[in-house]
Formats: structure tokens, C-alpha cells, sequence
């Protein structure tokens, strides 16, 4: 299997930080709180591998430092510890040591994010169509007519309708907003997506929409996604291998069948029994 | 108070240029910054001076701080040279700085001081333009922050900006973008060009004349340097278009006074409701009168 | 039709001026011009308003100033303000601590009684608004003796040449942090462009000149509820402040005057700083030329308030230091504001042709969608 993404020993810590951060937090004091500088740390000592096509989750509460993950990758927020290699055609990319506009044009062109928020991945003062031509433009596409076009194939893709595509999102349900989010992520064709929470907050029958909405995008275009979720069910569903957390650490991590039918840590012991 | 304070009548004669020489010699500096990073919004410590905020305060630092005796000097407002503030500033600079030429004629000038206009007849090599400008950022539609849009244009880019464009051809078949229509200068930073029609952006494009912006209010200085390029930031398959002055027919209008029919024209709402059009660009027409000219002589006043 | 309306500037300009200064005099026959003097003292307040937001301490020429303009605050400052960018800079005074302060007035909200004690002095505060018309007709005599009677009714008792600082005291206590260290030269806001991220030093000297309305505007949205400063006044002082210039030969620093000076420190609830440090108040500052007390709490609420939007973020438009920096300034904001006024014939004309190009544009989308042809 093809890597694209190797990261190691990433960590986010939020504070002054000090020497016994990492080591005096985690779950197995049951707090991610330094007791000596008050920091806070996110998470730490996170490594995995992200290979070619495939879906990898990441589970855990809120709070247990998952979403400070994909953030960190998609250059949303700066790492405090560790690294990230992406490989993409032939090139390796060592994430937090290139500079500003190199991360810009990576985060432009290669890789795509959802947030649960839409408001956060899309700009409610332009069109669906304009968000669309918004990441288009950044990747240097400057041709009303392909943009256009790129933007209605992508709207009828996702099912907002290219009949919708010169409204505003801000009138759209929270499940529409979502499609347009994935419809803009999608823009560019980027091997790597992130999906951070998307179907949290959605009525039980459009998350299903969206979720096989996801699935086939995998099939069809073999990207590579990282989906971040506190729900067992959108793992069961798109996770090929999931990783799960607590206080910051990665506590379980490999194929989402064995860990759903063998958990190991009493903790996602406790989850998966919960969910059942 | 202390009674020994005195009124500094000794004084009432100001120093050539009005700015005293470190303030001009700063405005010099940026000037030179400008011109080696083209389009760049090089900030600078702006002084007061003696007219309002937007009434070219930015122009004048910068033409003061380039004039020289022997110079000869144009100023002029939406094209014309008599008009109120062209008058205003003239006659300031010509208060402050003697020994100054002041000409009404393009081809005369050395340097030229304008707002919202740049003169019809082709600038020389030896001639520098001074734009007036009241919002330097182009990116202010679509940023607020300052901070932000620094960084923005560091990067260049300007796809939010595009995005606007976008959303204006969705909603309009048209860019709505009258004036100030942001420029692309040397295919990095993309600079907004003063109050200028969008018929005056072509003049921008590889000027043999040094163009020169300055913003008084919003403490900035840029330039587009000789021989460079300058581009109307546009989609590749929707071409940029400047005012055309054609009527309902299709045939270009002409000025009523020289017959100019390849200037910007002002136009003139007559008693009976029918609409006039005359150079806006008064030196231009004076000249093409003055060569003989003209569709009718028929000039009131 | 006359060719091109603007034509005939020089002319009217003139004339202009001639009917401005004619109002000026327009008392005519029972006028007599005011004197600077009378300006400058009958008129105190307004010269320290000027004196402040034209950022040079000249009382006279504020006076001046004010005389020229008619009254016209926002011009006045403007005025002194142009008249200070043809000076150059000679010399730098060292910093001065307002401890030296000749005070004429001092009070402190927080305590009820403070070391050296408070000090009414000259205020409006609690005088009764009700309209005095023995004013309307003062007799010189009656006029003059006003002063000399205050002087002589008042006893000649020593005051303390300086008085120590409030917030120094709360500093002894540890309810304040202390000073933070200095942070090199200050900011010369009349010399350096202002690059955001600007330092506090000089967001404090662009509220120095800022206008009096807009800071108090902006101050007020945040004590209102857009913003969570509750200020106390630790101390507010008003007096005359030794200006130090270093001596021409020796170097050493030698009183060249003395400028009148209004400091607010406003003294506000702490928040959960970093977590283990020992909770402290956290202090606003303001000060201006001239006496000028609403300017200069409001400067103080605004300091406090754009501090902790430095530090966290702004979530309001009273904690973004850009928001603030950039809206006060009475000269660029009134002289944008009468830009509006001149000629804008050529944009006028662009944006003429814009409409009409996208209304026949409109016209023929609506006639290609009755015909049901796509876009």
C-alpha cells in the first residue's frame, strides 16, 4: 500500500509549556493537564501512517485532542511537537518545516477539509457557486467558463442541484451546507480529505445520505481520508482503520473490525459497550 | 501660562516645499521602495497638511518632496486643470516652493500631480505622474484587516477578490467595478490604481513616465515603475472592458467641442433632457481646438 | 451650456474665502476681534482640546487657531496639526515621571482617602447645570475682581510640591502588576508608519491626538456591554509637568517649560491569566495634553480594553487595536468625510456606464429566460 501521509510523534500543547508536559498528562493520570505549568496538552506522541484510497478514523470524546489533529495537518493550527511527511507524486513534503506560502499552496491544492461548522469552511457572503470558485481560484484556475462548469458538475455530484449553485449557502440546511463543503473540498481533486465532525449535529437520515455520499467519493476518486468523529456509528461505517484517543494519546489504534469486535483498552471497551 | 511664549510670527515664512527636510527625505525613501518592489504598499510616516484628508494630501508629500526649482509642474482634478481642488493644490505649491514653472500643458510638464485622471496625451521617460489615491488596498473589499491583507498580498492571492468578480458576472453578466479597478502589476502584487476610469488603466500598462500613488490618509506610497506590466485583474475567458462612449447605435460618441472621439468624455445633461459629451481631459482639448479642430465653433460661455 | 462646469476654480476659491472671513467679522460696528488671550483663557477648555488633538503644546497658537477656524474644533486641531508637520524633530525629552506632576487637581474613585490626600480642584462636576444669566452681562469690574478675590480668600497653606502615585501603592500591596519593564524607545507616531501589529506605546500616542468624541464613542461601546471593562478610577490628575530637554553641551537634562497634562489610570477586574499566577487588577492608562478628562478616561478604558484584545483576540471593536487606531483620528476621519464634496465627475461617469451596461444586460437575461433559453 502506497503511503501519502506518515506522522510522528505529533503533539499540540497550548501554554508556556514546560519539560514534564508530555510525560505528567495522558490517559494514564487521567488528565491533560500539566501539574506543574498548568499547560495544557492537546494531545502528543501521535503517530500513524495515512496510505492511498483508504478512510482512517479517529475516535474519542470531545476534548481527547482529535480535532487538534486533522487542524494541525491542514495548517490550521501550529504544532508544538513533531512531524508530518506527505508524499505526493514523487515529491515528500515535510510539512511544518516548509514555509507560509509553501503550506498555502498544499492546503490549496492537496488536500481538503470538512468542519463541522460550516461556517468555517465556507464564505456566507458568496454563492455555493462562488465558495466552489473560491478554492478554484486559489489553484489558479482563472476561466469563468471551466470554473463554472467545474462548479455545476461538482454541485449535481454532490446533490445540492446546479440549479442552487448562485444562492447563497446561508440559506441552505445544515445538511445541504455540509454537501457544498464536500463539493468545495472535492474542487481541486485532492489526495488527501479531512473530515472533521461532519455529520455531528444532522438528523439521523441525511447523516446516512452524507456518509454514503463519502463512501462513494472514496470509491469513485480514491481519496485518502482522515474522519474525525465521537460516534461509533460513522466509524463502523467509513473507517477502514481507526485510531482511538484519550486525554491526548492515542490509546488503540488498527482495523476497525478487530477493535469494534475486540477492544482491547478498557476504554474503548467501555465505548463500544456503551454504543451497543 | 508662561508669559514667555511667543507666536512664531518670525516664521510665517514656510521652508521650500513646505515639509521640513526630513520629512521629505523619509518620503524619498519610500518612494525608492517603492519602485523596487512594484505595487507594493510601502507605508510611510504621513504628514498633515495644510487641506483635508482626501483632498490629495497624499499626492502632495509626494510631489513636494520630488520638486525642485526649475521643474515645471501640472496639476490637475477629474482632468482638468482649472478646477477647484487642481487650483487649491497649484496654488499651494506654488506658495511654498518658488521658483517652480507651473504649465496647463501635458508635454511641458516634468512632473504631473492628478486625481481620477490620467492625461490623454502619452507621457514621456522624463516625466513622472503623482496619483492622488484615497484607498490604497484593493483588498479591503473583501478583508478588513490590515494585518490580514499583508499577508494576503505577500502570497498573492487575490482569489477572494476574483471570487467577488465572480459574483458580480453571476449576478450582473458584467464586472460592476467602475473605477479603481484592481491591477496586477509585474504578475505579483495587484494594487488598487486611484479613482482612474478603467479607460485610463491601459495607460498604466509598461508607462515610459514614472507613475507614482500616494495615500495621505492611509499612510502608504506605491508605484508602478517605467516599462512595467500592468494587467486588470481579470477571468482568462472574460475580457476587460474599458468605458466605451458608444451610443445606442453603436458608433462611438465624439466630443462636442474638438471631435475627439478617442478621449474619455464628460457628459452634459442638457435643459431639453438630451445628453452632451465633452473631453473630460481639458489640456487635450484645448490643444486639438487650438490645432483647428473642432465640429462646431459654436463655444459659449 | 458653459464648457466644463468646474472651469473658474481660482475664481470662486477666492470668493469663498472673502465670504468666509466676512462672517468672521460679520459683529461689524459693536465687535472687536477676539484676542488670543481671551481665547486661550476665557476659553481654556477648548485650547486644551486642541492643544490635545492637534498634538502640539502652543497654547497661543492653538488660540490661534481656534480664532482662525471660527470655532471649529476639528479644523483648529487640523490647522496646528499642518503647522507642526514644517517643523523637524531636534530633540527628544527623556521620560518623565507624572510623579513630579505640579498638580491642580487629583481624585481617586477607588480610595477615600489616598496619600496626599484628594483634591477637588477646578471641576464641572458637580456644579449644578442651570444657566447663569449674570453671565450674560458681566461688567469688566465685576470680572476682574473675580480672580483676585479667589486669590485672596485662599489660604496660603503649603501644598506638597508632588504627590505620590496611587497605583504604586496598589503595586506595593501586589494588587497590580508590576510596571512591565520599558520596552526601548518609544513609538514616534509622527515619524514611523504604523505596520500592524503596532506596540502599545504607539496605540497610547495615537489616542493622545485622537479626537475627543470619537475615543469617548468608542470607549463608551465597551463600558456599555461591547466589551467588559469596568474601570475604577485609581487616580485621575490634572497639572503642569516639567519638560526636561537635554542641555546642548553637558547633556544633562534642564527644565525648559512646563506643559499642563491630563493622566487617567483606570484600575479593572483581573481574569484568569495564565493558570498558577497569582490573580492581579489589571491597569489602563490615559493621558493628553491640556486638561481634557473625558478624553483622558476614556483613552485609559480603551488602553485597558485593546490590551486584552492584543493578548486574546479582539471581540469587540473596542479590543482591535487596528478598529481603534485607525478611527480616531479626528484629522483623517472629518477631512475623508468633506472629501466627499469635490468633484467626483470621472468615477461618476465609470459608474454611469456600469449601471446602464448591466441594466441592459438584465433586460436581456429577462427576455431569454420569457423565451426559455438558458443562461
Amino acid at each position: 500500500m502506497r503511503k501519502v501521509l506518515q506522522v510522528s510523534n505529533l503533539g499540540k500543547i497550548h501554554g508556556n509549556g514546560c519539560p514534564r508536559c508530555v510525560a505528567s498528562t495522558g490517559p494514564d493520570v487521567g488528565s491533560n493537564i500539566c501539574p506543574h505549568c498548568q499547560s495544557v496538552v492537546a494531545n502528543a506522541a501521535i503517530s500513524f501512517d495515512l496510505h492511498a484510497g483508504e478512510i482512517l478514523g479517529i475516535m474519542g470524546e470531545s476534548g481527547s485532542g482529535k480535532s487538534t489533529i486533522v487542524k494541525m495537518l491542514f495548517f490550521d493550527e501550529d504544532p508544538s511537537l513533531g512531524e508530518a511527511i506527505f508524499y505526493d507524486n514523487g515529491h515528500q513534503w515535510n510539512l511544518f518545516s516548509l514555509n507560509a506560502a509553501q503550506q498555502r499552496r498544499l492546503r490549496n491544492h492537496r488536500f481538503g477539509i470538512v468542519y463541522q461548522n460550516p461556517h468555517l469552511g465556507l464564505n456566507f457572503n458568496f454563492s455555493a457557486g462562488g465558495n466552489i470558485a473560491e478554492r478554484l481560484l486559489m489553484s489558479d484556475l482563472t476561466h469563468y467558463g471551466q470554473i463554472r462548469e467545474r462548479a455545476r458538475d461538482l454541485l449535481t455530484r454532490t446533490e445540492v442541484g446546479s440549479e442552487r449553485m448562485d444562492e447563497s449557502p446561508k440559506k441552505f440546511s445544515g445538511g445541504m451546507q455540509q454537501r457544498v463543503q464536500i463539493a468545495k473540498a472535492l474542487s481541486t481533486s485532492p489526495p488527501v480529505l479531512f473530515l472533521d465532525e461532519v455529520t455531528t449535529g444532522l438528523d439521523l437520515s441525511v447523516q446516512a445520505r452524507i456518509l454514503d455520499l463519502i463512501l462513494e467519493i472514496q470509491q469513485e476518486l480514491g481519496t485518502a481520508m482522515i474522519a474525525v468523529t465521537h460516534d461509533l456509528g460513522v466509524i463502523r461505517l467509513l473507517a477502514d482503520r481507526t485510531i482511538v484517543m484519550k486525554n491526548g494519546r492515542i490509546i488503540e489504534a488498527g482495523l476497525t473490525d478487530q477493535i469494534l469486535e475486540d477492544p482491547q483498552h478498557a476504554y474503548t471497551q467501555q465505548l463500544v459497550a456503551s454504543a451497543l | 501660562m508662561n508669559p514667555s511664549y511667543e507666536l512664531p510670527r518670525d516664521e510665517a515664512g514656510y521652508s521650500f516645499g513646505f515639509l521640513d527636510e526630513y520629512a521629505k527625505r523619509e518620503v524619498r525613501r519610500a518612494i525608492l521602495k517603492a519602485i523596487c518592489i512594484p505595487g507594493y504598499q510601502t507605508p510611510y510616516a504621513s504628514r498633515e497638511m495644510p487641506m483635508g484628508r482626501g483632498f490629495g494630501t497624499g499626492g502632495l508629500q509626494l510631489t513636494l518632496s520630488l520638486i525642485g526649482r526649475g521643474e515645471c509642474l501640472k496639476v490637475i482634478d477629474q482632468g482638468a486643470d482649472d478646477s477647484v481642488n487642481a487650483v487649491n493644490l497649484r496654488q499651494f505649491i506654488e506658495l511654498t516652493c518658488p521658483g517652480v514653472d507651473t504649465t496647463e500643458h501635458t508635454g511641458e510638464a516634468t512632473l504631473i500631480q492628478s486625481r481620477h485622471r490620467i492625461p490623454e496625451q502619452p507621457l514621456n521617460s522624463a516625466q513622472v505622474l503623482v496619483l492622488q489615491v484615497p484607498y490604497p488596498d484593493p483588498l479591503v473589499v473583501v478583508e478588513a484587516s490590515e494585518a490580514k491583507r499583508k499577508i494576503m498580498h505577500g502570497e498573492g492571492d487575490y482569489s477572494r477578490l476574483l471570487t467577488k468578480l465572480y459574483e458580480d458576472i453571476v449576478r450582473f453578466a458584467e464586472i460592476t467595478i467602475s473605477h479603481r479597478y484592481p491591477t496586477r502589476i509585474n504578475g505579483h502584487y495587484v494594487l488598487d490604481p486611484s479613482p482612474i476610469p478603467r479607460f485610463d488603466i491601459a495607460k498604466l500598462d509598461h508607462s515610459p513616465a514614472l507613475i507614482l500613488f500616494g495615500a495621505g490618509r492611509e499612510k502608504k506610497i506605491y508605484a508602478v515603475p517605467p516599462h512595467t506590466r500592468a494587467e486588470p485583474l481579470v477571468f482568462d475567458d472574460i475580457p476587460f472592458r474599458a468605458e466605451d462612449f458608444n451610443d445606442a447605435q453603436g458608433q462611438r460618441r465624439a466630443c462636442q467641442r474638438c471631435g475627439a472621439s478617442d478621449s474619455f468624455l464628460d457628459e452634459f445633461s442638457s435643459a431639453n433632457g438630451t445628453a452632451t459629451f465633452q473631453c473630460s481631459d481639458s489640456d487635450y482639448c484645448n490643444q486639438r481646438v487650438a490645432a483647428g479642430n473642432g465640429v462646431s465653433c459654436e463655444v459659449t460661455s | 451650456m458653459g464648457y466644463v462646469a468646474i472651469r473658474g476654480g481660482g475664481t470662486a476659491i477666492k470668493g469663498s474665502l472673502e465670504a468666509l472671513e466676512a462672517l468672521r467679522a460679520a459683529e461689524a460696528d459693536e465687535g472687536t476681534a477676539l484676542s488670543l488671550n481671551t481665547i486661550e483663557h476665557q476659553l481654556r477648555l477648548l485650547t486644551s482640546r486642541i492643544l490635545s488633538e492637534g498634538g502640539l503644546y502652543h497654547p497661543p497658537l492653538a488660540a490661534l487657531a481656534i480664532k482662525q477656524m471660527q470655532g471649529d474644533t476639528l479644523e483648529a486641531a487640523f490647522a496646528l496639526r499642518a503647522y507642526r508637520s514644517t517643523k523637524p524633530r531636534l530633540l527628544t525629552t527623556p521620560v518623565q515621571e507624572t510623579e513630579g506632576m505640579r498638580v491642580i487637581r487629583r481624585i481617586s474613585s477607588a480610595f477615600k482617602d489616598i496619600p496626599g490626600g484628594q483634591m477637588l480642584g477646578p471641576t464641572t462636576d458637580y456644579a449644578l447645570r442651570l444657566m447663569r444669566l449674570e453671565l450674560a452681562d458681566e461688567s469688566p469690574e465685576v470680572f476682574r475682581g473675580i480672580a483676585a478675590r479667589f486669590l485672596a480668600d485662599t489660604p496660603s497653606e503649603a501644598l506638597p510640591q508632588t504627590f505620590p502615585k496611587v497605583v504604586e501603592a496598589l503595586r506595593r500591596d501586589g494588587l497590580l502588576p508590576a510596571s512591565p519593564p520599558g520596552q526601548g524607545e518609544p513609538f514616534d507616531i509622527t515619524r514611523e508608519p504604523l505596520v500592524f501589529p503596532i506596540p502599545r506605546s504607539a496605540v497610547l500616542a495615537s489616542m493622545a491626538r485622537a479626537e475627543t468624541g470619537s475615543l469617548l464613542a468608542l470607549a463608551y461601546s465597551n463600558m456599555r456591554g461591547y466589551g467588559d471593562v469596568h474601570p475604577t478610577i485609581a487616580e485621575l490628575r490634572v497639572g503642569y509637568l516639567p519638560v526636561l530637554l537635554p542641555h546642548p553641551v553637558t547633556g544633562e537634562p534642564v527644565e525648559a517649560g512646563e506643559v499642563l497634562m491630563t493622566e487617567c489610570e483606570v484600575v479593572a477586574m483581573y481574569e484568569s491569566d495564565e493558570a498558577g499566577a497569582v490573580p492581579v487588577f489589571t491597569l489602563g492608562y490615559g493621558a493628553c495634553f491640556g486638561h481634557n478628562e473625558t478624553k483622558a478616561i476614556s483613552m485609559a478604558v480603551l488602553d485597558r480594553a485593546l490590551q486584552k484584545g492584543m493578548k486574546d483576540g479582539p471581540s469587540n471593536p473596542s479590543e482591535d487595536p487596528e478598529f481603534v487606531v485607525l478611527h480616531v483620528d479626528g484629522v483623517d476621519s472629518m477631512g475623508f468625510a468633506n472629501h466627499y464634496k469635490m468633484p467626483h465627475y470621472v468615477t461618476f461617469q465609470s459608474d454611469m456606464d456600469r449601471l446602464r451596461t448591466t441594466q441592459i444586460k438584465a433586460e436581456q437575461k429577462k427576455s431569454a429566460q420569457k423565451k426559455g433559453q438558458p443562461e
